[in-house]
């Protein structure tokens, strides 16, 4: 089992939850989030004050799949995010030692799916 | 069946209307002293609802000043705004009935008022007294709500609590005595206007003396904690709540028309005429604020654009009966280049900090609108070979005001910090006024969604 964290333009959301329906992932979790990498930040002001903003909104994805599901799902979500210039996001993939199903008490491969 | 029914109905109606018109006819030896009579009742009358209206519209602008100042301070504050603004209205109405309108308007010694408190002796009723009072009731409570802003987001709330009583108590009245004593009784004593001093609705005696007060009481407090870094240099402390500061700019704008055309306090043609002056600074105003922002800031800043049109507004409220609609677009047009510059100086040069921009737009914009009139004057201004002396009596008023206004202030907020303490602590600071002084918070489970 394995843990796809994905941080993404939050203008792609719409494209990437469609590339992964696509791709029969329906399993998904959205965060707000803040964050910088290369795109460094951008310049606002405010009533004639400049604000060095380096934080920037993006939106985390979260996704527990089985082995199998782990290279479509990288795919779909390049797929829906990838625009080519910088401030595209990343993903990042963990092994997830566990997964419980709350309501049912299943474990592990049954659990995820 | 029916048609008969009205034939007969109508047929009745015009026998009615021919007696009823016979007996006009008959009685028309109405001399000219009744009808002179009965046109000023109906003069009177429409002069009440008139400025009952125009009372009630200066009364709304308080929902305006409650929405800018809340909009550009931060959500950690906004209770403890909303309740600054709640309850200067309040001590103010309360305040201003039991002492302000006696020391404002009653008959004065040459420095103030000394009877009318609590309108003793004026019957409960119809008199004008009644009507007049609510029209200057909101008024006061305007300047004393415009501080709250220049304040924001550091003050203790029961200071504040103090000072609302007192500036409508004694600071508002007394300055107001002098420039606008003898408009209830006409030959009281009442300096500033005996000289020809000219302030039709209250550049000077409302919006300067609340701008010059917001001045010393931002002076007193010191900049929010972060508004400067350790080489002085200003750092911006974002509003959190653009569009309901333009909602409030909107409501403000809405409530001027009463503010500036129910200033005659009589119904005839005139209000519309201010309408027209008021209308055009508050736009030129506007729009000369958003180039100039976008010549010296590089940006059409939305904040700074909103406060040129208050700044308009507050510059045309002194001239507004007795100038040209051209002038008028030109004194708002001025008042626009001003409020950005006095933005800037105040945060950059003077570093001092005003969140909401109340001293530029109130305080610098009633000096100018006040001094406007000397120059653009139809009757009597410079620039209409009127000469210097109009002029210098808007000088010496708008200087009147300044002294008197900040000097209180000064001693008030130095009082009010070495007694009950004008500051709230560090901590209370950071987590937020609502939270420390209230107990509340403005937005519960409030999240904005960022990808929508």
């Amino acid at each position: 089992m394995k843990l796809i964290i994905a941080y993404i333009q939050p203008h792609k959301l719409n494209d990437v939850k469609q590339a992964l329906y696509k791709a029969e992932v329906y399993k998904i979790s959205v965060t707000n989030s803040l964050g910088c990498g290369q795109q460094k930040g951008y310049h606002e002001s405010y009533r004639g004050v400049p604000i060095e903003v380096n934080l920037l909104k993006k939106v985390r994805l979260e996704i527990a799949v089985n082995e199998n599901f782990v290279e479509c799902t990288v795919e779909a979500i390049i797929k829906g995010a990838r625009t080519g210039k910088i401030g595209d996001g990343k993903i990042l993939i963990l092994d997830l030692s566990e997964c419980i199903r709350i309501r049912t008490g299943e474990r592990g491969n049954a659990a995820i799916g | 069946m029916c048609k008969s029914k009205i034939i007969v109905l109508f047929g009745l109606w015009m026998i009615l209307a021919t007696v009823l018109l016979g007996e006009t006819i008959e009685s028309s030896a109405v001399t000219e002293e009744t009808v002179n009579a009965i046109k000023d009742e109906i003069q009177t009358n429409i002069n009440i609802i008139w400025t009952c209206i125009a009372a009630f519209l200066v009364f709304f602008m308080q929902a305006g000043f409650a929405m800018v100042e809340t909009g550009f301070t931060r959500a950690k504050n906004a209770c403890n705004i909303l309740m600054k603004n709640l309850m200067d209205f309040s001590i103010g109405s309360l305040a201003f009935f039991l002492i302000g309108f006696g020391l404002m308007f009653g008959s004065s010694n040459g420095l103030f008022g000394t009877n009318m408190f609590i309108l003793s002796g004026t019957e409960p009723g119809s008199d004008w007294s009644w009507t007049f009072l609510i029209f200057q009731t909101v008024f006061a409570a305007t300047a004393a709500t415009i501080v709250s802003g220049a304040m924001a987001e550091r003050t203790r709330f029961i200071a504040y609590l103090i000072y609302s009583a007192v500036i409508t108590l004694v600071i508002y009245p007394v300055f107001g005595s002098w420039a606008w004593g003898n408009l209830l009784i006409s030959d009281n004593l009442s300096w500033l206007a005996n000289l020809g001093f000219h302030d039709f609705a209250g550049s000077t005696v409302v919006h300067s003396i609340g701008g010059w007060l917001a001045l010393a009481g931002a002076i007193t407090l010191g900049p929010r904690r972060g508004k400067y870094d350790s080489q002085g240099k200003p750092k911006a402390i974002v509003g959190h709540n653009i569009p309901l500061a333009a909602l409030g700019v909107f409501i403000l704008w809405f409530g001027w028309f009463g503010f500036n055309p129910g200033s005659t306090t009589f119904g005839d043609g005139r209000a519309g005429y201010i309408a027209v002056t008021t209308n055009l600074a508050a736009a030129s105003g506007a729009l000369i604020a958003l180039i100039t922002s976008w010549i010296v800031i590089k940006k059409p800043d939305i904040s700074m654009t909103l406060n040129g049109a208050l700044a308009g507004l507050v510059a045309i409220t002194a001239p507004c009966d007795g100038v040209s609609p051209l002038s008028a677009i030109i004194i708002g047009g001025v008042a626009g280049v001003l409020v950005v510059l006095s933005v800037l100086l105040l945060d950059y040069k003077f570093k001092i900090d005003d969140p909401v921009g109340a001293i530029s737009v109130h305080g610098v914009n009633g000096l100018w609108g006040t001094i406007s009139y000397g120059l653009f004057a139809i009757d009597g201004g410079l620039f209409n070979g009127g000469g210097f002396r109009q002029l210098g009596v808007q000088v010496l008023g708008a200087a009147t005001a300044f002294v008197w206004a900040f000097g209180l202030g000064l001693i008030l907020f130095w009082i009010l910090k070495k007694t009950v303490g004008l500051r709230v602590t560090c901590e209370e600071e950071l987590k937020g006024l609502d939270i420390g002084e209230h107990g509340n918070e403005a937005y519960n489970s409030f999240q904005l969604f960022i990808t929508e």
